[in-house]
């Protein structure tokens, strides 16, 4: 734990402590040390959270909200700070207003199917060209289930948002809902949040956050956003996977029906009629993902005892060094140029394909993501099938930014 | 460089100066190879002449292993019978898959080139695509 003494990641001593708290980073890949530059895909734990759900599992694990045992009740305890600890990251208001999901897939289909189906036909629901499939296909769905329309506002080639054409497509006030990322996965961007929110709010939309990668990296609070609804998931914030979350406001937790029956999300149950639970006990049918809610819980308490201050700052720094080290490769490209952006960093290799550079940075022990990154609309929007990306974390140091530039120029010679 | 034994300098060679790549003016036979996982396509298109195949020609778009696959595969049914083309198709996936250096005595020596995918299982994909399209083109899957 780093307790609550905050991080100075320029510091070389305070950046080895903090990388001596995950364990896997002093594990070789194919002889050479791990070089792991694929965060934004899925983070790796520190030692806090590998012992949190150890613990969880060794000496209080018995099923919640069930048991009117004591095992039962410290683990409903430990549940619910989680989601205690869930509500204070975003800035919620409450901790009702927190509902446990698998991840942020799981929540942006919850809101689909029970918002949704509070929407009428004709009604819009507004995507951006540069979403994760997870934030395009529940809306599909949508729209072939309800008869909404879905649109899609562009992108410009810098890889930003069009603010201009995301008004024009608020314009007409059919707009019921706006899904759109905070922070690109593939080009790193981050979207004008507040600005985007004030925008659907004027024209009559509520408003869906992916959160996914942006919660990672900066400080996020849903009432500054002005959100309504906001996913993320644990497993890139440090946390286990199987663990994500929807926040939303309570009135509109109120209002939407259930999205999954059974345990738990009832008040009553007989077999003409069953009552719902107040939310978030609506929407959590079933036991939940118990210790890894636990895990997720230690993951942020994590990431608060390091400061988002601190990781903010040491991702812009590693970001800026790899925006100077990278285009000095021959032949590459950085994919993107947005005006606000986070540590992923999407590039391509004149005549190397990007699945080559991935497999032979692999073998130099050297982890990226390489491909479509399941943004398929964005990668046909900008002209590409697949693009290497390194993303960062807050363990990554610019010497390994520094090693994977010097690799990829080693590739580079190897195919041309 | 460390991981170059994957990429037998008949792969990097092919993908970057292929020999059957373009499009088939006169085809008898075509099928699109997809993966989605990557985004990897390979676009085949054969003439079937007597029942023998007279040319085959891709379009690839992808990594050097798939492209390479793509030309060495075109290269070497040319000149065979339906039957025969579909027998290589199924010990190639076989040689890749669970099979031994038996299947490799019946394919063209060049296709030894992708052995030592055999310990890379992600990148197997990318070599057995433009199989698969050859298999879809030629009526059977």
């Amino acid at each position: 734990m780093m307790g609550d003494t905050t991080l100075d990641t320029k510091n070389t001593a305070d950046l080895s402590h903090l990388r001596a708290q995950f364990p896997i980073l002093s594990e070789t890949v194919h002889g050479k040390p791990l070089v792991f530059l694929d965060s934004a895909a899925s983070a790796q734990k520190p030692d806090a959270v590998i012992d949190a759900m150890s613990t969880m599992m060794r000496t209080q694990y018995a099923n919640i909200h069930r048991g009117l045992h004591w095992m039962s009740e410290r683990a409903t305890e430990a549940y619910e700070i989680a989601r205690s600890r869930v509500a204070t990251l975003l800035g919620a208001n409450a901790r009702e207003e927190i509902v446990f999901t698998r991840n942020s897939t799981e929540a942006i289909n919850l809101v689909a199917y029970s918002y949704g189906s509070l929407l009428k036909p004709g009604q819009v629901v507004l995507i951006s060209e540069m979403e994760h499939h997870s934030n395009i296909v529940p809306w599909q769905l949508l729209r072939d289930r309800l008869g909404v329309e879905l649109r899609v506002a562009p992108v410009t080639d810098d890889g930003d948002l069009d603010i201009e054409a995301y008004g024009d497509l608020l314009s007409d006030g059919k707009v019921a809902l706006v899904a759109i990322t905070h922070m690109s996965n593939v080009l790193g961007t981050v979207t004008p949040a507040r600005r985007l929110a004030d925008m659907a709010h004027a024209a009559g939309a509520k408003i869906l956050f992916d959160g996914s990668q942006a919660v990672v990296h900066r400080r996020v609070n849903v009432r500054a956003l002005d959100a309504d609804f906001y996913v993320f998931t644990g497993h890139k914030l440090y946390g286990p996977s199987g663990i994500g979350a929807l926040w939303a406001r309570r009135e509109l937790l109120e209002e939407m029906p259930p999205f999954m029956g059974g345990g738990d999300m009832i008040s009553t149950v007989t077999f003409e009629h069953s009552t719902w639970a107040p939310p978030p006990a609506k929407f959590e049918a079933g036991t939940p993902a118990i210790v890894e809610a636990v895990g997720l819980g230690a993951a942020i308490d994590w990431v608060e005892g390091v400061g988002f201050d601190a990781i903010s700052a040491h991702e812009t720094a590693l970001t800026a060094h790899a925006l100077r080290v990278l285009p000095e490769v021959p032949g590459l490209k950085i994919v993107g140029r947005p005006a606000d952006r986070g540590g992923v960093v999407s590039f391509t290799m004149e005549d190397v394909h990007p699945h080559d550079i991935a497999t032979l940075l692999d073998r130099n022990g050297i982890a990226v993501r390489a491909g479509h990154h399941c943004a398929e609309p964005l990668m046909r929007r900008l002209g590409l099938n697949a693009t290497a990306r390194a993303s960062f974390g807050v363990y990554t140091t610019e010497a390994e930014i520094t090693v994977l530039a010097e690799t990829l120029t080693r590739v580079r010679s190897f195919f041309v | 460089m460390d991981g170059d034994s994957l990429y037998d300098s008949l792969i990097v060679r092919r993908a970057r100066e292929p020999h059957h790549a373009g499009e088939l003016a006169d085809a008898t036979a075509q099928a699109a190879g997809n993966n989605p996982l990557c985004g990897d396509r390979v676009a085949l298109g054969v003439r079937v002449d007597g029942g023998r195949i007279a040319a085959a020609r891709h379009v690839t778009k992808g990594c050097a292993i798939c492209a390479a696959s793509a030309d060495l595969m075109a290269g070497s049914i040319e000149g065979r019978t339906l039957s025969e083309a579909l027998d290589m198709a199924g010990r190639f996936h076989h040689m890749l898959g669970n099979g031994s250096a038996v299947e490799l005595n019946d394919l063209p020596e060049s296709m030894a080139a992708f052995l030592p995918l055999k310990t890379h299982r992600s990148r197997l994909r990318c070599a057995t695509l433009p199989w698969t399209a050859l298999e879809e083109a030629l009526g059977h899957d």
